[in-house]
């Protein structure tokens, strides 16, 4: 008999400032899958990575690590912020940076042990990262620094990584080479992936199954399953239709009185 | 300078304890300086040395210690400014505005009662400005037995508090508190902010809080480094202004010496000055290898 799955998020509402942000959200995320949770600007994704992590009060519903309710600060999760700004003057270099992954949270006089830099040098080295590992954090690029925020995520092994937005400010070939780093950890190192994107196109060849938010609401399953025409427009509440045009994607909003087919004709507004 | 140094200078026991305690106080503002500015705190420090200052003329009225009073001031001040809202970013300025205003009018209240006590500005200048020489050896005890408490509490906490300063959205998704280490680090800086205050002055004690750390991390590669750094700088810039101070006496023939706080604030500023520019001459020569780039042959600190 199959044990429980890593993540589960069960009938979850959530309010901000008294404000109902997202509402009934289900899904599920087994160890290995790479994940996308894709939606628009607003539409909810870091709130719910912030659920995920422990971070927000739920109004209602679940979240179930391996079938037990998450607390915060699980060291099953790792998480990828949406964008840290590194000053540069900070005076830590990126072996330490990432050494903070595993005791950044703790209190004591104890020194760091041998151990722990050769996890880390191994993590940097699975991320491509080793050529600037004494470099200071702050004179890093966009596609550096996004790296060294992975490898700080993944030094405590965790199960499940969540990223938000790790591609949003990244040209298109520092995005890909991330995309294919994450897909390499996924499959070497087991660890699931959810990774918020507005944009699903980049992340088609890689992904297991998608999480979809607008609305307020959220549907999941494989890309197959989730990015068609009936299953958004509900999610919108009014009509979309989804183009596939040279292996890509493109949802656009539809009109009401149509079928879609007048797209064409009736220049219509892209969503994704 | 008489020569280069007055002569017997060193066997002078008020310059000793001025030196002994220059060094305490310049260690541990250079310690909790780092972590000050790595947080943005620059001006919560600064407003705390105007919250000192009413805490040591307050205990001066009272007749109390004005070591107590500068750190309980500061104290006071600190979990003022929390409750209002200093861990907030937005929020900050104005915490620190509030807490600023409020203290530097009661500052200005006991100040105003203490000259009526008084017939001299004596207390108000050594409030203000510092008086290292005036300081008895019996102090000493209890500025090293805080200096370590300090010391030793930045050591146990340095790991969140400086994964708090990187990124407070990293930090609290690992499961650190920010709002304690946040209490936590404000209480260390209102003691610091005490202790220094001792030495060059409630109001000046920002430019040893804040000048010797932003020098050290403008060329530090690393926290240790940097940490070590700063207190360096510390030190120095306060010994070297209490040996200016002391020979000043001999300068212009009056037999009044300059004060010490005036000395170690220009050496506070030359450092930076001086610091600042090895920075830009560094990443001149850096900047053929690339952005942030280090060849393993060139290397300072």
């Amino acid at each position: 008999m199959a044990g429980p799955d890593l993540l589960e998020v069960v009938d979850v509402d959530v309010a901000l400032s008294g404000r109902m942000v997202l509402h009934d959200v289900n899904f599920r995320i087994d160890h290995g899958e790479f994940t996308g949770l894709i939606g628009s600007n607003g539409a909810g994704k870091t709130t719910l990575l912030r659920v995920l992590l422990g971070l927000q009060e739920v109004v209602r519903g679940r979240v179930l690590i391996h079938g037990e309710p998450m607390t915060r600060s699980n060291s099953s999760v790792g998480y990828v912020p949406q964008k840290v700004l590194f000053e540069t003057d900070v005076p830590v270099r990126v072996r330490d940076f990432v050494a903070l992954g595993i005791d950044g949270h703790r209190f004591g006089l104890a020194r760091r042990t041998r151990q722990t830099y050769e996890l880390v040098d191994e993590i940097l080295d699975s991320v491509e990262a080793t050529p600037f590992a004494n470099r200071r954090i702050g004179s890093l690029s966009g596609g550096e620094q996004q790296r060294v925020l992975i490898a700080h995520a993944l030094v405590s092994k965790p199960e499940l990584l969540l990223l938000d937005e790790p591609l949003a400010n990244l040209d298109p070939g520092s995005a890909q080479e991330i995309i294919q780093l994450l897909h390499s950890v996924v499959a070497n190192q087991h660890v699931a992936i959810l990774l918020s994107a507005h944009e699903m196109n980049p992340l088609l060849p890689v992904m297991d199954r998608v999480v979809y938010v607008a609305n307020g609401r959220v549907a999941s399953g494989t890309t197959d399953e989730v990015v068609q025409p009936g299953v958004l427009s509900s999610l919108y509440g009014h009509h979309v239709d989804v183009l596939r045009v040279h292996g890509r994607v493109l949802v656009v909003a539809g009109d009401d009185d149509h079928d879609g087919s007048h797209v064409a004709d009736h220049p219509a507004l892209v969503i994704e | 300078m008489h020569v280069l140094l007055e002569p017997g200078l060193f066997s002078n026991d008020t310059v000793r304890t001025a030196l002994v305690l220059g060094a305490l106080v310049s260690i541990v503002s250079g310690v909790v300086g780092v972590f000050t500015v790595l947080r943005g705190q620059s001006f919560a420090g600064h407003a705390l040395t105007d919250v000192a200052t009413a805490g040591g003329a307050g205990a001066s009225l009272a007749a109390l210690s004005p070591l107590a009073g500068f750190i309980g001031g500061g104290v006071i001040g600190a979990g003022a400014m929390d409750a209002i809202g200093v861990q907030r970013v937005k929020d900050r300025d104005v915490a620190t505005g509030v807490v600023l205003g409020a203290a530097t009018g009661l500052s200005a209240l006991f100040l105003y009662l203490i000259t009526l006590q008084t017939t001299t500005t004596g207390s108000t200048q050594s409030i203000l400005f510092g008086s290292v020489f005036t300081v008895e050896p019996s102090t000493l005890p209890d500025v090293l037995v805080l200096t370590a408490l300090v010391l030793v509490g930045l050591a146990v906490i340095r790991r969140p508090l400086l994964m708090s300063s990187i990124s407070p959205e990293l930090a609290a998704a690992r499961g650190v508190r920010l709002r304690a280490v946040g209490i936590v680090f404000m209480v260390m800086l209102a003691v610091a902010v005490g202790l220094s205050a001792i030495v060059i002055g409630s109001i000046l004690s920002t430019a040893l809080l804040i000048g010797p750390p932003a020098s050290a991390l403008r060329v530090s590669t690393r926290l240790s480094r940097a940490l070590l750094l700063a207190c360096a700088l510390g030190v120095a810039a306060t010994w070297l202004g209490i040996v200016f101070a002391y020979d000043s006496y001999y300068w212009f023939g009056s037999g009044r010496g300059l004060p010490v706080s005036f000395f170690v604030v220009v050496d506070v500023l030359a450092e930076f000055v001086l610091v600042s520019l090895v920075a830009r001459r560094r990443r001149r020569l850096l900047a053929p290898f690339g952005r942030g780039a280090r060849p393993d042959h060139v290397g300072w600190i």
